[in-house]
């Protein structure tokens, strides 16, 4: 535990060193305290999966009245190694990154606040302590997206909408945590789930709804996800990578902790809400990245589409546990985990590539990006394997933990109730539906924006950028491919996770090697023999390349379509790459396009300009949250009239008030 | 020692299968060609016609597109790499290729979808017009198909109990009774189209055009030539071999080699090379009898191709 708060310290340091050093050291010396401080928490998070043994620290007086109590176990352990990794990558990075805006004092204090909340929030282990970090986290990362307010416009609606969601979000968890504490002899977790079992089961069922709601929207699960796609892009690159990786995680983890160790499971509906979130989060935002531009904004969507499958890993081993099949659940839960493990890496890379991508270019919109290879390798090869981790191609994370989802899955069709059975084939199908629909939007990330020739003056003009970021990014894709190629390897330390967050003492069902292997099922992955039967083949087909007679590759002009050559105005955009699709499923994303057609004139059949937009709006805001926000509006406004700043009027109003306490409590 | 001659033969199966489908599915697109040549009164080129395209190929010059990057030269291993992986780790002329162990269902799928992947990428790489067309409608219709793919087979390894390719044939072997079942026929009929769809056949897309606006797969491949070109077209042809013996094998799995003897894999690699060819022979006379689909009237088939999966699915828990 010592070595664990030396790293809150740490990053206690950077916050101060950010505040108070001069304008031209304070950036690298705050940063690499941070990053000290989130690598000593990747080990702390590491020997307590290892070991499996829990470490606890309880001081009175960092906390008024309450105190503040950390106790990790490896469930906690698992998000903090989540969040400190990308964390350790993400203050790296802000050396070379931090210019302007991020790197005045207030913004380098909050983000080393932000960072350090991040390792605190899994370990708290009292209400109060949760609360005040989980506070403090939405905070601190609520006026970091406000940074740099000149050059994006949009951030001071996006943070509005996160501000208004995140409180809306913590007012539920803690009204929730107050019902089950109602029972209990204090408010530390301990003693809320001893007493868990002494609550009426609808009262049970209530905490849970209200907890669950706040940790989904936190989460970005559909439809409590409005905010997602908003803040995290306006976001400075680093905080957004910490936003869409780690933050976005400790909602997935709030849902365990409280669903699945204090309440110890419940009814199998909790459950079927959890997945039902995920199932419709996963499609949804698989949908919205394959038809968005902004490549901050693609990435946000699909966070929301990998956070739906990691819910549809959370919601099936809960409702497999509770209907009897601790195999099946097990394999469940220890998908989500590990989703949650990969996903914070690979797309922690993707976010600070996308920021280096706006720093070399001056703009993060896909139809304004391309051939950004030739100048920046480094990024280009980042955004090129975690995208393929994304995709889930084979020897890379995102497939470790989307076979092991399917094989929990899978074996819970064996379960008994028909409800449940249910919810896997939802569950299939989400699995099905979204895997097609990312390798599209990934497909168009890399390719429109890496690829082909550069469609404007910042992407001719790009170069690659500092070293400190190049380190950063490249460390994020170290899980991507050891979770890939050797999954086997953290067998031990998940299984201590899952085990702690089911709850069970069974053996685990996942062999120890270098594969994934369910021998009880007959499911088995050795992705480094297949890596090895891929670059072999490579291999070969290369030594027959160099064994032909030409060995070199003549530059010649790319077909230009009978013109002289192909201009880089004839590609095709992120816009039109998505065209299709977006025509396939209008119903459901209700795209809005217009065609500005201006004659010349002296003749109708010459036209002089022609102008297309094309809109994708988020259906699920404009249809769902505009009204209420209206309505909202509209009683304020007529609330407005109760007050005309008479003195009489509001001494009337309290003489009333007055009455009405005396006459409800007499 | 009885183990080392054993893995020795799971080897041989395996590289038999490389082989032959290396071979032979250059040779299905022939006879497909053929088939459809004859079926519209034509003489058409000889069987062996797609192999020897590809020994033209290898001979001619290499030609780069001026903006193209290290993934126009990269893709083509891609393709051809994961295509041959995923056929040697398939089980089809015997039910214990080596690695048969992680023949799991989400590996063939997922590196499958990797060449597709490399393949859309490639397209957009020259920076030209047809090849972001192309990408762009293979990668609409592989998002479409992909699915149906998956949940048909998940609707075959309900059945069995695991999502292990070798077991779902040795249980199919085991229970004939299930290849009749109502759950393996809308499987069967998912999984048609989705091999239409993936191969690139009428009526989803006509592998001998060369026309702008129907134009898929061959507009994303436009800025191919020389030795590239043959390596993505022995890879589409392998993928195209794999899919045509995995369904055959999936529905009729009899012939497959499941002893470690000589003569038995022997067998099993002609029942492949046979079982392919009436899969080869069938889709062909499909499309010599239909017309190729506007591309905005495809979802429209690919949706009733996952409607059909998800049934299998259910109809299988059902009559569990």
């Amino acid at each position: 535990m010592g070595l664990f708060l030396t790293s809150l310290v740490l990053c206690v340091a950077g916050a101060l060193a950010g505040a108070a050093l001069p304008a031209r050291v304070r950036v690298p010396i705050s940063s690499s305290l941070g990053a000290l401080g989130c690598l000593l928490a990747v080990v702390v998070a590491m020997r307590i999966l290892i070991t499996g043994n829990d470490a606890s620290f309880h001081s009175a007086q960092l906390l008024p009245m309450t105190g503040l109590s950390f106790t990790i176990d490896p469930l906690a352990a698992w998000f903090i190694l989540a969040s400190s990794f990308v964390g350790a990558a993400a203050c790296l990075y802000n050396v070379g990154y931090a210019k302007g805006a991020m790197s005045s004092r207030t913004a380098l204090s909050l983000f080393m606040v932000f960072v350090l909340t991040l390792l605190m929030v899994p370990a708290a282990s009292s209400v109060m302590s949760l609360m005040f970090c989980w506070e403090l986290m939405a905070l601190s990362s609520l006026l970091l997206i406000l940074t740099d307010q000149v050059h994006h416009r949009e951030a001071r609606s996006a943070a509005l909408w996160y501000g208004a969601m995140t409180q809306f979000g913590a007012a539920c968890i803690l009204l929730g945590l107050l019902v089950m504490t109602s029972g209990a002899a204090g408010q530390s977790f301990a003693d809320l789930s001893a007493s868990s079992s002494s609550l009426s089961p609808t009262g049970r069922s209530f905490a849970f709804a209200l907890v669950l709601l706040g940790f989904a929207s936190k989460a970005g699960a559909v439809p409590l996800h409005v905010w997602l796609p908003k803040a995290h892009p306006e976001a400075p690159s680093p905080v957004s990578a910490l936003m869409s990786s780690s933050m976005v995680a400790m909602g997935v983890y709030g849902i365990i902790r409280v669903g699945d160790d204090l309440l110890h499971g419940g009814t199998i509906w909790w459950w079927i809400a959890v997945a039902l979130f995920g199932v419709v989060s996963a499609f949804y935002g698989a949908l919205h990245a394959t038809t968005s531009t902004d490549l901050k904004r693609l990435l946000a969507y699909s966070t929301i589409d990998i956070v739906g499958l990691v819910l549809i890993g959370v919601g099936a081993a809960g409702a497999l546990r509770d209907t009897g099949q601790p195999t099946a659940a097990h394999l469940a839960m220890s998908a989500a985990l590990l989703l949650v493990l990969a996903h914070a890496a690979f797309k922690g890379a993707l976010f600070l590539a996308a920021g280096a991508v706006e720093r070399a270019t001056g703009t993060r919109d896909l139809d304004l990006l391309g051939g950004l290879l030739h100048a920046m390798p480094v990024t280009g090869l980042v955004v090129a394997l975690s995208a393929a981790s994304i995709m889930a191609v084979p020897t890379l994370s995102g497939f470790s933990g989307e076979w092991l989802l399917l094989q929990g899955l899978l074996h819970g069709f064996d379960a008994s109730s028909t409800p449940t059975v249910i919810v896997m084939l939802l569950g299939v199908i989400a699995l099905a539906l979204t895997g097609g629909l990312t390798a599209v939007a990934f497909v168009k990330a890399f390719g429109i924006g890496f690829l082909g020739q550069p469609r404007s003056a910042g992407a001719r003009d790009a170069h690659e950028v500092a070293p400190s970021m190049k380190v950063a990014m490249a460390w994020l894709v170290v899980p991507s491919v050891v979770l890939g190629v050797v999954p086997g390897v953290v067998v031990p330390l998940l299984d201590h996770a899952t085990s702690t967050a089911l709850g069970s003492s069974l053996a685990s069902p996942l062999e120890r090697g270098t594969g994934l292997v369910v021998a009880r099922l007959g499911g088995a992955i050795e992705p480094a023999a297949v890596l090895v039967g891929v670059v072999g083949v490579m291999a070969l087909v290369w030594l027959f390349n160099q064994s032909l007679a030409q060995r070199r590759a003549r530059r010649v002009e790319a077909w230009g379509c009978g013109r002289d050559q192909a201009t880089a105005r004839m590609q095709y955009t992120a816009t039109s790459f998505a065209e299709p699709l977006q025509r396939v499923f209008a119903d459901v994303l209700r795209p809005q396009s217009d065609v500005e057609v201006t004659h010349v004139a002296e003749s109708r059949y010459y036209e002089q300009s022609l102008m297309y937009e094309n809109r994708v709006v988020d259906v699920l805001e404009a249809r769902g949250y505009r009204p209420i926000i209206a309505v909202a509006l509209r009683v304020g406004r007529g609330a407005r009239a109760l007050q005309n700043g008479s003195i009489h009027r509001y001494l009337a109003f309290g003489f009333v008030a007055l009455v009405l306490i005396l006459v409800v409590v007499g | 020692m009885m183990a080392t001659v054993t893995t020795l033969y799971h080897g041989i199966a395996t590289l038999v299968q490389v082989v032959l489908v290396g071979l032979g599915g250059p040779l299905l697109v022939g006879l497909m060609a053929k088939v459809k040549a004859r079926a519209e009164g034509r003489v058409g080129a000889p069987i062996t016609q797609p192999l020897r395209d590809l020994r033209k190929l290898v001979t001619k010059e290499r030609l780069h597109a001026r903006h193209a990057s290290v993934v126009l030269p990269l893709a083509p291993m891609v393709i051809l790499a994961t295509a041959v992986v995923a056929v040697a780790i398939t089980p089809l002329v015997s039910t214990r290729p080596l690695l048969g162990s992680s023949a799991d269902i989400l590996v063939i799928v997922y590196l499958l979808l990797t060449g597709s992947a490399a393949a859309a990428l490639a397209g957009l790489d020259a920076g030209t017009a047809f090849g972001g067309m192309g990408s762009s409608r293979a990668m609409t219709i592989g998002a479409l198909a992909e699915p149906a793919l998956l949940v048909a087979v998940i609707a075959l390894s309900l059945q069995s109990g695991t999502s292990n390719l070798p077991r779902i044939m040795v249980s199919t072997l085991a229970h004939p009774q299930w290849v009749l079942g109502p759950s393996r026929l809308l499987a069967l009929g998912a999984l048609v189209i989705v091999v239409i769809a993936e191969t690139g056949r009428i009526p989803v897309d006509n592998p001998s055009t060369h026309l702008e606006l129907t134009m898929v797969h061959e507009a994303m491949i436009l800025e191919y030539a020389g030795p590239e070109l043959a390596l993505v077209s022995l890879g589409e042809a392998m993928r195209l071999g794999l899919l045509f013996s995995l369904v055959a094998n999936l529905f009729v799995p009899w012939g497959i080699a499941t002893s470690a003897t000589p003569t038995s894999l022997l067998l099993g690699a002609v029942f492949l090379a046979l079982k392919a060819a009436v899969v080869a022979v069938g889709v062909a006379l499909i499309e010599v009898r239909s017309a190729k689909l506007r591309l905005f009237r495809l979802p429209e088939l690919l949706a009733g191709g996952f409607v059909m999966s998800v049934l299998a699915v259910v109809t299988g828990l059902v009559t569990r």
